[in-house]
């Protein structure tokens, strides 16, 4: 079985967000961690590994410096690395990000692709359902469980209150939640073959079959407008009652604010 | 010279670093109250390969170099001394030392399964009157047609009755040295369960509280003689040289134990309010900081020094004892400044300090006194 894993380097959102004057992130002055949703995918595909048998190829569209969560994914287990890099791509939303993507997994061979449900400095959830239509294959979005069954998988798809239980042929694509499982942590020795082993680096002329109109800043139909940091909330009331009389005030605070 | 971290180095540092605050933080005070081993994190720390480190690869470890072994202690014990301890112990004293005097059988008998993580190991040299001077051993092991009988006690053993594996250290004879009758001493590998070997007491320590530290009784052990590790009468060359790297893990212990006090009391005086302001603000704190962090960066280069020489050169000793002296003076010098920047709170249990405090005086005691230390280094340059 051969799966690829689209896996994304975001800021860390602990180590404060930083803006360019274009209202964009300025992601070369923030520290950057694998996305969480993405780290679930990619720990999904090496359980699948462990227990089928898979080769796992990991994709990632970004700057150069996204090279980092490509070896953090090998030193997890995963075999291949692919960085999808050109300046033409720069600044795509996610409609160019899945065409670039789109672009690139068309030069491998897969039976299933796993994506993040979103990733956290955009959280649309829109790269992974719109990959799997350029692709032009199924797609199960919100996987909380994934089992494979002959030619198919059979994925607890979240709900609201319910799980559904779906199954699809292969190929097909499963964004996965970070909720699906507790990702593994890297190995000492894994880190060491990581950092040695080859990324391969692809730009624009290994894109297959896509439109130089579907990408980079050019390609996106959305623009940011304008971007702000959260408002940080003040410092609060701090109180220090015992349990009932804290019931006590807390329900008369939000009766004063007309919450009940 | 470059001090700059290598890109494998800075993601080693960061998987210690996110496993120590996630797996290891959260226990550590349980485990110092309780002087409960912890299993658990041992067991997840065999499944990601921290238990065989420096171990070459076709011997089951994960053939990293030894700044990669010393930054996983560090890390470690920036949060827990007990579990930085566990796996120096084990690495140091017991896979070290099979892997550089072993026979190939009793690598992949005993050190394949240590680096893996599937057993733990100790080591077992000092007797109630052999610390510091290790010639006064008074265990001893008489050949027996195929095996070795060894009678005789070790105390103080790390990761005594939790380990499987064990490299002791017994008299097996007399030789003439310089006109001088001196013990003959060899080194083995015993296991649990084998006959004769049985545990005696477990010491109740000031820090490290959760570390298993036991005496080992040897009555008539029967040891298979292809067990004898390295050559007969090599036991003392053994024993000095798995200290020499025994201490290289104790200076990462220290090291990591004033890093996680010095962490703790830079986010303390920050938050802790007197006369108005920030303690953080008055100059005694500021100044008192600036030190504590001068020393404990004089120690990490000491340190990590005595690790490249590990990998580049055959004698590394001089190196080792500058580390671990240097180390467990800051450790000391600096979980005490910790203290008493914490004020009253810093003497309860209530925060990490105190136990970091009484954590860092073993650093200077084990593997090597401090005085050991300096006669080591003072040899070296007077030699």
């Amino acid at each position: 079985m051969k799966i690829v894993v689209c896996i994304k380097q975001v800021p860390d959102t602990k180590g404060g967000v930083q803006f360019n004057p274009d209202g964009t992130l300025n992601r070369a002055a923030m520290l950057t961690i694998m996305n969480p949703d993405d780290k679930a995918g990619l720990e999904a595909a090496l359980r699948l590994k462990d227990q089928y048998g898979a080769e796992v190829t990991v994709v990632t569209m970004g700057l150069p410096k996204a090279e980092d969560v490509l070896r953090e994914a090998m030193a997890m287990g995963a075999d291949k690395a692919i960085l999808v890099t050109d300046r033409v791509l720069g600044g795509a939303d996610t409609w160019a990000t899945s065409q670039t993507l789109a672009g690139a997994i068309r030069n491998l061979e897969y039976d299933l692709i796993i994506t993040g449900r979103q990733a956290i400095d955009g959280d649309t959830a829109q790269v992974g359902p719109q990959l799997s239509e350029h692709l032009n294959i199924p797609v199960i979005s919100y996987a909380q469980n994934i089992k494979i069954d002959g030619d198919s998988v059979i994925v607890e798809r979240q709900f609201d209150d319910r799980y559904h239980v779906l199954k699809a042929k292969m190929p097909c694509l499963i964004t996965a939640l970070a909720e699906l499982n507790e990702p593994r942590y890297m190995t000492p020795g894994g880190i060491f073959d990581a950092c040695k082993a080859e990324v391969t680096v692809w730009g624009r002329a290994n894109l297959v079959d896509v439109e130089d109109s579907n990408l980079g800043l050019k390609g996106s139909p959305t623009q940011i407008a304008k971007a702000s940091d959260k408002v940080r909330k003040g410092q609060g009331e701090k109180v220090n009652l015992d349990p009932a009389e804290s019931v006590d005030y807390i329900v008369g605070k939000l009766k004063e604010k007309h919450v009940i | 010279m470059d001090f700059t971290l290598s890109k494998e180095h800075e993601m080693a540092r960061a998987l210690f670093k996110e496993f120590a605050e996630k797996e290891v933080k959260p226990l550590a005070q349980e485990v110092d109250e309780t002087e409960e081993f912890p299993r658990v994190t041992v067991d997840k720390m065999a499944k990601y390969g921290f238990l065989g480190i420096p171990v070459p690869k076709e011997y089951g470890g994960q053939g990293c170099d030894p700044l990669t072994y010393v930054m996983c202690v560090e890390e470690l014990s920036k949060v827990c001394g007990t579990t930085g301890v566990i796996v120096s112990a084990h690495t140091s004293l017991c896979c070290d030392p099979i892997l550089t005097f072993g026979t190939e059988e009793q690598k992949q008998k005993y050190l394949v399964p240590l680096a893996k993580g599937e057993k733990l190991g100790a080591f077992g040299l000092t007797e109630p009157g052999a610390g510091t001077d290790a010639q006064g051993q008074q265990t001893k092991a008489v050949l027996d047609g195929d095996e070795y009988v060894i009678n005789g006690s070790k105390i103080f053993i790390t990761n005594g009755k939790e380990a499987d594996v064990y490299v002791i250290f017994a008299v097996t004879g007399t030789i003439e040295k310089r006109g001088r009758l001196m013990k003959e001493i060899s080194a083995f590998i015993v296991e649990k369960g084998m006959p004769g070997f049985s545990f005696g007491t477990k010491e109740k320590k000031m820090g490290i509280r959760g570390s298993s530290t036991y005496e080992l009784i040897f009555t008539d052990c029967r040891v298979p003689r292809e067990n004898l590790l390295g050559k007969l009468g090599q036991g003392f060359k053994i024993a000095m040289h798995t200290l020499d790297g025994g201490r290289i893990g104790i200076a990462s212990q220290a090291l990591g134990i004033a890093e996680g006090a010095l962490e703790s009391t830079i986010a303390y005086v920050k938050e802790r309010k007197q006369f108005g302001k920030a303690i953080g603000q008055f100059q005694n704190t500021q100044f008192q900081l600036a030190d504590m962090a001068t020393k404990v960066e004089a120690a990490k280069l000491l340190v990590y020094k005595a690790a490249m020489a590990k990998a580049t050169q055959k004698e590394y000793g001089f190196e080792a004892a500058q580390a671990k002296l240097c180390a467990a003076e800051v450790a000391m010098e600096v979980t005490t400044k910790a203290v008493q920047l914490h004020g009253g709170y810093g003497y309860t249990r209530e925060y990490d300090v105190e136990r970091m405090m009484r954590d860092a005086k073993i650093t200077e005691i084990y593997e090597g006194t401090s005085e050991v230390q300096r006669m080591v280094i003072s040899a070296a340059l007077l030699k």
